[in-house]
């Protein structure tokens, strides 16, 4: 119990993703899906340390540091496609921004 | 106190293990914005210590900036900029939201049994692979410099223009038209 293992690891990081995923399919205000997204991509990066650290190998973390980066990206991009809604639409909810939705 | 020195790394998983799952729900879950950022920002502090319990100190550090400081301030600088007098939305969630957790739990209770199911046994090497070059005791991060810059030049360097990418994607959408 007191021995902490990569299934310790993997177990929390799951956990982490299930709550992002919740977010993202739940919430009707667009901050809260990009937000959701972060914790997703965070939870995953989790994973890859626990398995560079099982594996005794550095890949795991250097692929991290590219997570890393394309989550940056992505929240800048993400936070700018939410002002361009604001300014077209004048909220951030989602359901305000269903023309593709047939 | 003896306990605390042999169980130490372990409590301190339980204690940043527990503070990110708590923080983490009262991201997807709190009514004001601004809560969720704060709370988000708790989340990645603690998994930044959760990466210094698995010997990832470049990482861990590396996750305070970026996380804690650039994306952190982008969301708060948003939040501020198009949120402030629409605070209380009428409804958080969204009408099929009690079917979403209802399957998200039916899937961590198949994914974490087949977790809990597989033995993965101890770790394979000593984490002295994670500070070494060519069998000379360095740093993480001069470690991680080393295999960055030699093997992963290519993509590094493609990460580099992906930011480029995303920086002009970002100005161009922000714009006024």
């Amino acid at each position: 119990m007191l021995e902490i293992t990569t299934a310790h690891y993997l177990v929390l990081s799951f956990l982490l993703f299930a709550t992002g995923l919740v977010g993202i399919l739940i919430r009707r205000s667009m901050i809260i899906v990009l937000m959701s997204i972060e914790l997703v991509l965070n939870s995953v990066n989790l994973n890859f340390i626990a398995f560079s650290y099982q594996l005794s190998n550095l890949t795991g973390q250097i692929f991290a540091i590219f997570t890393i980066a394309v989550a940056a990206g992505e929240a800048a991009v993400g936070l700018g496609i939410l002002v361009a809604l604001y300014r077209l639409r004048h909220t951030t909810e989602l359901d305000h921004a269903s023309e593709l939705k047939g | 106190m003896e306990f605390l020195t042999t169980h130490g790394a372990a409590l301190l998983f339980y204690l940043f293990a527990f503070l990110a799952l708590v923080s983490a729900v009262m991201v997807v879950s709190l009514r004001n914005p601004m809560y969720s950022a704060f709370s988000l920002l708790v989340t990645f502090l603690s998994m930044a210590a959760l990466f210094v319990l698995r010997h990832a100190e470049f990482l861990a550090v590396v996750q305070v900036f970026v996380y804690g400081g650039g994306i952190m301030v982008l969301f708060l600088f948003v939040i501020m900029l198009v949120n402030l007098h629409r605070l209380r939305e009428i409804t958080r969630f969204v009408e099929h939201a009690p079917l979403a957790v209802m399957s998200i739990l039916l899937l961590v209770a198949l994914v974490g049994y087949v977790f809990l199911s597989v033995a993965f046994g101890p770790a394979l090497v000593s984490p002295a692979e994670f500070v070494t070059v060519e069998g000379e005791v360095v740093g993480n991060s001069q470690a991680i410099a080393w295999q960055l810059y030699r093997e992963y030049l290519l993509p590094f360097e493609i990460a580099s223009v992906f930011l480029l990418v995303a920086m002009i994607g970002a100005v161009v959408l922000g714009r006024e038209t």
